[in-house]
Order: C-alpha cells, then structure tokens, then sequence
C-alpha cells in the first residue's frame, strides 16, 4: 500500500534550499546504451546477435559465445523478485539523504540477474515483477522492479518520484497560452495534478480565442511574457524564477517559407528570434534558479520541456527556415541538458510532426491534434523520459532517421 | 594421524604434492581503522617482520607476491625498487578475500619448480578516511555501471540479498549469524591485534543499527589499514633455519564458478572439495579447525557447507549444533576473524592462513586451539557485481607433526 501523495505546506521562505546532489553517473560506454534507450522511454539490454544470449550488466563482448555483436533490444522486463533488501547506510551522499532505500534482485526470464530500484509496491520475494528503464537523478539509465499489476498511487512510490518528473503538486510555467498547444498542455498539467499554472501571453493587444477562458480555471494565473524581449523573460523570471517546477517552453514562430520564396531574412530572423533565442534567454533567467532547486522536497523543480519539431531533425524544404530555427534550438537544448543535469532537473524535447494549425494547413494529414501533443507531454513529465517523437508522422521521420539520415534528406526534399 | 595417501589419481595430471615445501614466518602488521601512511608503508613493515621472524636478509628474498587494492598508481614492481628488493620472482595479486590462498599456491609452485627460493607473500592496505568510499565506486566496471549508482550501499546491499535469500530458502535465523559472530568476538577476546576488544552479546548483535535488511552493524567487517605476510620456502630451509613451520596438504582455487545460478548460494569450493581432502588424505572432520573467510556471517555458513562440514541448506542447524570459540566443538576464526580483527583490503585474505600457521606452530598469539593438528583456511572474494568470484582453501598442518 503506497501512501498517496499530500500537498506540500508552503515552504518557510526562511529555511535553506537543499542543494541538488546526484546519485552515482560514472558510467562505461557499453551502459550508456541502457542510458541512451531509457531516454527514450525504452527498456532495452544487449543481445547477442550470433547465439541470442542476453547480457546484464553491459559489455563488450557475448559471455556465451565472445560474440562482438551486441545489440540493444527491447525487454518485456518480466521476471522473478529473488531477494530485497532496505538501505539504511549508504556510502554516497544523494542516497544518504533519501535513505531507507528499496533495492531488489531479480532473475529476468530471459537470463540475467538484475540489481534494482525496488518499487514499494512489489510484492515480497518470491515474487513476479516486471522491469523497467528510467533515468535517474543524474540523467543515467537505471532499472525498477514494478509490480506486475498497477497498484492505487503507483506514481507515488518516494524512489519512482526521484526518477519522474510528474506534474502532481508542482508549479508548471507555459510559456505562451496564446496558441492552441499551449492551451491544451496547460489544461492537460492542471489535469495531471498541478498545483499552479503560470500561462504566459504576449502582444497583450491581439486577442486570442480561449486564453481568458484558459485564465479563469483557479490554478491559472497569466503573465505577460515576450521570449523575444530580454526585459520581459527576465521580468517575469525575477517574479516567479524561483517557483517554477516545470517549464513548458510552447512558444514559436512559424512561417512557411523556404530561401528563394521569400526575401530578406527578417521572416526568418522573427522565427530565431523566439525559436532560438527566444530559448536562450528563458534559459539564462529561468535556468540557474531552477537548477538551483533540484533537490527542493517533495516538489523540487524537476523538468524543462522544450516543443521543437521533427524538421529540427532533417531541414523540411517547404519549411526551411522553420526547420532551421528548431535545429538550433535543438542544439542548443542539449546544452542546457548538460547544464540542468547538475542539479538533476530534466530538459525533454518533444519534437512533433506537423501540429494541425494554421501554419500547416496547405499539409494533409495525418497531423498531430493540441491535445495528443499535450497528452505526450504529460506523459513524458510522468515518465521521465527525454525525447519523445509523438504522432504517426514524428514516429515515421525518428524511423527514417534512424535508419539514414542521407535517405531522408532526399526523401523529404522531392 | 591422518596419513597422507598417494594423491596424483584424485589431484590431476601434473599436480604434484607440497610435502617439500614449508610457510614459515607468519607476522602481523598491528591493523589501525585509519591511517595516513600509504599501503607501500605497510608492505614495508610486513617485510620487516618477515625478516626478523626469520633471520634472514633482505637479499635471501627472492621472490615477491603482493595482494593490495590501494597501491596505486604503483603494482608490485614499483615495491621491488621502493624496497630496494632484487627478485627473480615477482606475482600481484589483488584478488580481496581470495589473494591469499591464491598467493600461496602460486608461490609454493615456484619455490618447487626452483623460480624461486623464498618468496615473501604480503597482503596489505592502508585506509584513509574516505579512501572505502572511493574504492566502492571504483571497484569494477559492473559495480561502477550496475551496483553503485543503486543505493551505494557496497557489499552490505550485496551481501543483504544473499543473507535475506539464505534465511527463506533455509530457514536460517538472525540468531544463527549472532551466534557466529559472538563466539567469533569471544575468539578476538583473546588476541592483541583484534580492533574489537569489548565482547559481544547476542542481544546486542540483533539490536545493533540497521545497515541493509537484514544486516545490522555487527554482520559487517570494518575496514580498516594493515598487513599480513608469510614465507614460502623448502622444508629443507625451514629446518636449516630451525623455523617452526607448516605443511601444506592441498589447496584449490575456482573463479566465477556457476555463473548460471540466479543468486549465490554456493562456492566454487563444491566444484573443488573431492579434489582437495583427497590431495591431502583427510576427511572434513578430521580438521581441527577452520578460518573462514567472514565478511558476511552468511558466507561462513556458505563455505561450512560447501566445503562438507554439512549439507546445503543444513547450516543453520550445524551452527545451532556447535560451539565456535578455540575451545569449542567446532572451533572458527580462531583470533576473531574479520569481523572482530577488522578487514585490512587484501590483508583480510591472508588473515585466515596466517592465523593457521601460528596455531599450527604453537607460535600463537590467539587463544590455542587444543592439539590443533590440521586447519583449514578458506579464501573468497571479488563480488564485482551480485556475488563474489573467487573461492579457494587450503589444508595445512604442523610440519613437524
């Protein structure tokens, strides 16, 4: 039986912020593959490709048959609970502050044995389990033993929430509630739990369909806010910096133009200007004080959403310097995921396919709804998770990828 | 008298007998809980000792065997020119709980192959405050990538999932460990190197800090700094010298036996125990005594039963059965083992064999157990990931006997 979580008491402003500390991140190359699927979502092991044995903990070469092949496949995680222990004393400072802490050893069906992170919802060894990928505190993939069977406030498990990034009880910034995506997220995280939602408006005097609406739910509370003004990110990053949980960067310029079908660059230039720069100062203003907080109880800031594209991927010709912009933001997200990992607070990239707005209209579908984006986005936040593809056509582009960058290059440009 | 029988059948093709050779010397360096000497200084002094224990010269060492987790950036080579020692036999071995019986076998086969005339074999380490810690997260890959970053609890977590294992499947108690463990700090009662030198009651064993479920504080070793070390040379030299010294009737060695069992639950020594009382001629109960290797109460019960004194499972029941203490029925660890003398990195794998040879040389610095002829020192070690690797033993007995 999991304690369901309880609302945080309002924090006594007098008291010191606990300083973010990280579990272990020393890690081989090999392990990073595990790190690397949990990204993603997935959880995957090494399996020979010459005698099919699976490999845990990561290696270079097969213990079977000294195969080099390995490859990193998805795993149904089942398997049985060995043995459990509670750590009372532990040797590195992060888990000595979170002790008591549940580990479990568990006999994959598949072969190996599995050192965990016990979800307290499993029942006592012996007993059936299944395991499951998440990135830790430290942005490393880790294993947890899930019970087989959800169990009432599964999300709640103390250890699981060191590991998720979920909305219940935190304060979430959207940055712009003008458009039909950041409405929908801001209603999905209310949805999921969250305790206050900062919507950010800007050009005050254009008028858009749902905001007001959006800002009479009790949870909202708009805030004018232009990502491509310095003085406005770092106005409103001085009132409410030190409070947000999560930030939703939903704000983007999008213009459907390629290099010769518009001249001058002031089109593209309004579209660096929020895509990526836009980014840049909300990262200078909002970044360090929520790292800062990483560690800050029950409800720490925990996560930094950034809605990019599937075009920041390959440059999409129709839209080229959309793409353009989603690529430097791209670049410069993994930036700030190098830096917002010192104090343990994830940045997810959503990169979607064509979202159906205006600015995709002349595109056939199937185009992603605001609301399967907000959807994904939630879950990502519950899941822990650092990219996330949603939508057929964003699953379709990852696919290609994948396989050949060169052959989607041509691909999308015919 | 257990007589020695014809052992080629039983010990393999080419395994010869060690009835030409002796362990002489055995010697402690004092163990601190901290020290800001480096492991060098211990290696150091550990030689020292074996000099004076021996009245030999620095020169008559011709041969060098080194276990230490703390030595770098150095190995064994760079001691041979810190100490300014010349050898024409050189081994590092830093395999933990098992680098002592594993030293030994190497060296007892170059002294017999003439690669060697005396071989120095040392286990030593220093600790300095964080120097555990850091080691913890250092250890292997597998730990750094598939341990650590889970709870960091170091053995205790790894050790916790075999006790809490042991204790379903056998029905073994806390009481069981307990009992091991207070005739064990009974046993240290009695020798001067011991780091725990107040006794230990069962009530105070099972109410002590919780560690890792279902380990509390006296389950657990201490480490700590310091160094053991012996001779190996020919029972010709010993007796020239007119060194007390022991036989050794048979050893095995195994590494990453049954790496297909889900959880350990036993040793190589299953693979090996035929093997090793038939090279030496005895059964399991003519040993007089036996110096587990105790970093967990629960791998004592382990290798009792691995090594025959009883069956799988049956260990809790063969404790409940003895008495433990020198002068018990079934005397273990005779100068308090790791878990009262404290675990010294490598030097905890030599522990046991030294203490063997003082008892079986009537040079003791323990409580004697009473006409101790044969003891049996066990090895084991290296829990790179979710068991420990290496297992060993060796069966020694009064050379003059």
């Amino acid at each position: 039986m999991i304690p369901p979580l309880t609302r945080p008491k309002r924090k006594n402003p007098m008291l010191r912020t606990r300083q973010a500390l990280l579990p272990p991140r020393a890690r081989s190359r090999a392990a990073l593959g595990l790190t690397a699927a949990a990204a993603l979502g997935r959880f995957e092991l090494q399996v020979c490709s010459d005698c099919d044995a699976v490999q845990y903990p990561p290696r270079e070469a097969c213990h079977r048959c000294l195969s080099d092949r390995l490859r990193w496949r998805g795993q149904t995680g089942l398997g049985e609970l060995l043995s459990t222990t509670t750590v009372h004393h532990s040797h590195d400072p992060f888990f000595r502050e979170r002790v008591p802490w549940k580990l479990g050893m568990v006999r994959l069906d598949v072969g190996p044995t599995l050192v965990v992170h016990l979800h307290s919802g499993c029942a006592p060894p012996p007993s059936r389990v299944r395991v499951d990928a998440r990135l830790d505190k430290s942005g490393q993939g880790v294993l947890l033993a899930f019970p087989i069977d959800e169990v009432p406030n599964m999300a709640d498990d103390r250890q699981l929430r060191e590991m998720t990034c979920d909305p219940k009880f935190r304060k979430v910034l959207v940055t712009d509630g003008k458009t039909s995506v950041g409405q929908a997220v801001a209603r999905a995280v209310i949805d999921a739990g969250a305790d206050l939602v900062w919507v950010g408006y800007a050009e005050p005097w254009k008028l858009v369909p749902g905001l007001a609406e959006l800002g009479a739910l009790p949870q909202v509370t708009l805030l004018p806010l232009d990502l491509s003004d310095s003085r406005s990110v770092k106005q409103t990053a001085a009132e409410i910096g030190g409070k947000v949980d999560i930030l939703i960067n939903t704000a983007e310029v999008h213009r459907t133009e390629g290099i010769a079908s518009r001249n001058g660059v002031e089109t593209a230039r309004s579209e660096m200007d929020v895509n990526y720069f836009g980014l840049l100062r909300l990262a200078q203003e909002f970044g360090p004080a929520m790292r800062s907080r990483g560690a800050d109880g029950q409800s720490s800031a925990t996560a930094w959403v950034n809605l990019l594209s599937i075009y920041a991927l390959c440059n999409y010709p129709a839209h080229g310097t959309f793409s353009a912009s989603k690529a430097a933001a791209l670049s410069l997200s993994q930036c700030l995921r190098a830096e917002m990992r010192q104090g343990g607070v994830r940045v997810i990239n959503v990169f979607p396919g064509p979202i159906d707005d205006e600015w995709n209209q002349a595109l056939p579908p199937p185009k992603l709804s605001a609301g399967s984006l907000a959807k994904a986005v939630i879950k990502a936040l519950k899941d822990g998770v650092e990219d996330v593809y949603p939508g057929d056509v964003a699953q379709e582009w990852l696919a290609r990828w994948q396989d050949s960058p060169k052959v989607l290059e041509r691909e999308v440009s015919l | 008298m257990v007589q020695s029988r014809e052992n080629s059948a039983v010990s393999g093709v080419g395994a010869r007998d060690y009835r030409d050779l002796a362990l002489v010397a055995p010697v402690t360096v004092p163990y601190v809980r901290y020290s800001i000497r480096n492991a060098h200084w211990f290696v150091a002094q550990a030689l020292s000792r074996l000099l004076k224990a021996s009245k030999l010269d620095k020169s008559d060492i011709d041969g060098l065997s080194v276990g230490s987790f703390t030595l770098a950036p150095d190995t064994a080579i760079g001691l041979t020119q810190h100490l300014g020692l010349t050898v024409r036999w050189l081994d590092h071995v830093p395999l933990g709980g098992a680098c002592g019986v594993v030293a030994l076998r190497r060296a007892l086969r170059a002294v017999q192959a003439g690669d060697a005339d005396v071989v120095a074999c040392i286990g030593a380490d220093t600790n300095h405050v964080d120097s555990f810690r850091e080691s913890l997260g250092s250890f292997s890959v597998f730990a750094r990538d598939a341990v650590f970053p889970y709870g960091s609890g170091g053995p205790n977590a790894s050790f916790a999932f075999l006790t809490s294992y042991y204790m379903r499947t056998f029905g073994a108690t806390r009481e069981d460990f307990g009992k091991l463990c207070v005739a064990q700090r009974d046993n240290a009662l009695g020798y001067r190197h011991a780091l725990f030198k107040k006794p230990l009651t069962l009530d105070e064993y099972l109410d002590a800090r919780p560690i890792a479920d279902p380990i509390r504080l006296f389950d657990c070793v201490m480490p700590c700094a310091g160094a053991e070390a012996f001779l190996v040379m020919t029972r010709q030299r010993a007796q020239a010298l007119g060194l007390p010294y022991v036989s050794v009737r048979s050893t095995c060695e195994r590494h990453n036996a049954f790496p297909d069992d889900p959880i350990q639950m036993r040793g190589g020594w299953v693979l090996d125990r035929d093997r090793l009382y038939g090279a030496a001629g005895v059964e399991p109960s003519d040993i007089d005594f036996v110096q587990t290797y105790d970093d967990y109460p629960v791998m004592s019960v382990i290798q009792l039963e691995d090594l025959g004194f009883c069956e799988k499972g049956e260990g809790a029941e063969f404790v409940r059965r003895h008495t433990f203490t020198t002068d018990g029925s079934f005397p273990i660890n005779t100068s308090g083992g790791q878990l009262s003398v404290g675990q010294a990195g490598c030097a905890a794998g030599f522990l046991g064999l030294v203490e063997s040879i003082r008892q079986l040389t009537g040079q003791n610095l323990a409580r004697s157990v009473p006409e101790a002829r044969l003891g049996m020192a066990v090895g084991f070690g290296m829990i790179t990931y979710d068991r420990g690797l290496c297992s060993g033993a060796a069966i020694l007995s009064g050379g003059q006997a």
